[in-house]
């Protein structure tokens, strides 16, 4: 970045520059925005960070999360339980920004209730509220470029997610839309299933990824344990850790969530891998 | 108005219903099937082996029935009935799957998921795959299994396997969401068989397609029997799948549509499955159509006593067509649905599926307001032996109405 640039760095890429100069891959924690309660849930996204999260994935709960496995699935049936909103997630964006104006933080979720909170409202309402980016699971690029554009306008990244099935011709247009980082789905096949070490397929289907796009590759989904968490970091840019930290959370509580992501940043943050 | 939707599945453009809100790992195969379908669609020995498993094994075409005792009843307008209840596996089901079917056999496909909840669609998918050598799992509403055994029952004798779906509300939502699921962790041999006019494109345009034959025969049957068109076309609407192959081929001449929601207990209890009487616009199962859902954009649950009705959305098409008011939309309760399947039975001796009573039940009252000269043609979407245990459990209360 020049020093002459006007705009600062976003906080996304500042952490990933970081990251690089330490020659180490990042570790993106996922948790659901009220789960089980909103106040828990905020007492636990002030302690991500210092756990060694280094960037902040919140879950925005959805009646029919498609795409997500059960572990998920429970999280937002708690968290609509407990009454979350997508104000209230928002409400939660700015209250952990009131103590950490460095890490990033991306809102994952579904179209439905952005759409009925307001597209253009809701993106207003998330920059301002200290949101770097959004992933939103069903919103394809063929239908999301004005959303999109508004995003950029905005500041907000468009992490755009790539999957297995995903070919070659469709990255461009994919990628054409994406800021921040690109989200490589480890398999074909919802969240939270039990993973395995990323194999040469997950090699190879990155470096053709590194021929479409300079952003950073994070890897996600099944990631599950410090094992897992350092094959990916030896060959991706960031990994992405959900449904385990969640089923953690639910089954031994938030000691117990923090004690995993520290042990997962432990062997996320190992500076022997090589990420050329 | 015939040739929607537009290339990006959308009907009634951009800012209309429809289209493929998927996650990314369904992206590429959902345009495979839409590349596989168009060139089907245009291969004449594909619509010819569609067309003889149609005739032969289906039993189509379905007669369309004059309903004498049931129009004198009404003391209006002639009911007659499409009798789609007479198709092999009791429903309009099978002319989709079927005609699914085919194409996944064609694309290479050896395996079948389908979602179902009153168990028909379930039922029919199970059949083709026995019929086609395929294996088939079928997603179903653990709430549906209870009320609905015996299509529990016949799908297992047909060799499938049932997955009962515990989340959420356990009824024909979830199973589509567990379908979904389902099918990005089995996309290379596996081909989702979606069971109503709603889905990301191509689904919707698909499922209509193949059912359009109940319109199509409709059409020329009654202008055969009377000699012109008929006044209105009557049907139930759940994803609307039976009432879209019965409009389509009439959507550009003088013919009211009427489609008919589950009201459940009443538009005004909440507890209903009316999306497009009682819902507004949002996205769900890959499709912008009308939904039920609160203020936070959550999907909300849906009542109705008919289980295949039960479901909190309604096919991207037919919310164009309420929009542009091409079609209209009422509701019936299930009070009056029960009341018109004991009619139906006592009139005319024919037991239709709970559904199917929907669209009677308003068949009734649209009649009386007409003189005899109007001809009705009322979808009668399936038999009802399927819902003779909700039957019983209610019809006391019903036989004191008669």
């Amino acid at each position: 970045m020049s020093p002459h640039h006007l705009t600062p760095p976003s906080r996304l890429a500042a952490r990933f520059a970081t990251c690089q100069a330490e020659r180490r891959a990042a570790l993106v924690t996922y948790v659901m925005a009220g789960d089980p309660d909103r106040a828990s849930s905020q007492a636990l996204l002030s302690q991500l960070p210092a756990a060694g999260a280094d960037i902040i994935e919140l879950g925005m709960p959805f009646s029919d999360p498609m795409a997500d496995g059960e572990a998920i699935q429970r999280a937002g049936q708690r968290a609509l339980g407990d009454g979350q909103t997508l104000a209230g997630t928002l409400a939660m964006v700015r209250e952990f920004r009131r103590q950490d104006t460095t890490t990033p933080l991306v809102l994952m979720g579904y179209l439905n209730p952005i759409q009925c909170y307001g597209e253009t409202r809701f993106l207003g309402d998330a920059a301002a509220a200290g949101v770097d980016g959004l992933i939103v699971v069903d919103l394809p690029p063929e239908h999301g470029a004005a959303f999109t554009v508004r995003a950029r306008d905005l500041g907000l990244a468009r992490i755009p997610l790539v999957a297995p099935t995903t070919p070659a011709e469709r990255l461009p247009a994919l990628l054409a839309q994406g800021d921040g980082f690109v989200y490589r789905i480890a398999y074909n096949g919802i969240t939270g299933r039990a993973g395995n070490a990323p194999s040469g397929d997950m090699t190879s289907a990155l470096a053709q990824l590194r021929e479409h796009t300079p952003l950073p590759l994070a890897v996600g989904f099944g990631i599950r344990d410090g094992d897992a968490a350092a094959a990916v970091a030896a060959v991706a840019d960031a990994v992405v850790v959900g449904s385990a930290l969640v089923e953690r959370l639910e089954t031994q509580g938030q000691a117990a969530a923090l004690a995993l992501v520290r042990e997962l940043a432990e062997r996320t943050h190992r500076r022997d891998h090589s990420i050329e | 108005m015939t040739d929607y939707p537009d290339s990006n599945g959308f009907f009634g453009g951009s800012d209309g219903y429809g289209g493929r809100y998927v996650a990314e790992t369904l992206m590429p195969l959902i345009g495979e099937i839409e590349a596989a379908y168009d060139d089907a669609r245009q291969d004449p020995d594909f619509n010819a082996e569609l067309a003889a498993l149609q005739c032969d094994y289906v039993g189509r075409a379905t007669p369309l029935y004059l309903a004498e005792r049931l129009s004198a009843h009404a003391g209006g307008a002639r009911i007659y009935l499409k009798r789609e209840d007479l198709n092999h596996t009791g429903a309009h089901k099978i002319n989709n799957a079927l005609g699914q079917a085919l194409l996944a056999r064609r694309m290479g496909r050896t395996r079948l998921i389908a979602e179902t909840g009153a168990g028909m669609h379930g039922v029919a998918v199970a059949t083709v795959a026995a019929r086609l050598g395929m294996t088939c799992t079928i997603y179903m509403g653990a709430k549906d299994i209870q009320r609905q055994q015996p299509n529990v029952q016949r799908m297992r004798l047909l060799g499938a396997r049932i997955v009962a779906v515990e989340n959420g509300t356990a009824t024909l939502k979830d199973a589509m969401n567990e379908a979904l699921r389902a099918w990005v962790a089995s996309v290379d041999d596996t081909f989702y068989v979606i069971g109503t006019v709603a889905g990301p494109a191509p689904y919707p345009r698909m499922v209509r397609d193949f059912q359009s034959v109940i319109g199509r025969e409709a059409r020329a049957q009654i202008v055969e029997k009377t000699g012109r068109l008929p006044h209105s076309l009557i049907a139930c609407v759940g994803g609307g799948s039976n009432a879209m192959g019965l409009f389509h081929a009439f959507l550009d001449d003088p013919v009211a549509l009427i489609g008919v929601e589950a009201g459940g207990e009443g538009i005004e209890s909440g507890r209903h499955a009316a999306s497009l009487n009682g819902g507004s616009p949002g996205v769900l199962h890959g499709n912008r159509t009308y939904l039920l859902q609160n203020a936070d954009g959550q999907i909300q649950d849906a009542h109705s006593i008919s289980a295949g009705l039960d479901y909190p959305g309604v096919g991207p098409e037919h919310a164009w067509l309420h929009d542009s008011g091409r079609a209209r939309y009422v509701s019936v309760t299930d009070t009056e649905a029960l009341a018109a399947v004991a009619l139906c039975c006592r009139l005319e001796g024919i037991l239709p599926a709970l559904e199917s009573a929907h669209a009677l039940a308003e068949a009734t009252r649209v009649a009386a307001e007409l003189p005899p000269e109007a001809a009705l043609v009322v979808c009668l979407s399936g038999r009802g032996d399927k819902d003779m245990a909700t039957i019983i459990e209610h019809l006391p209360a019903q036989e004191a109405d008669l």
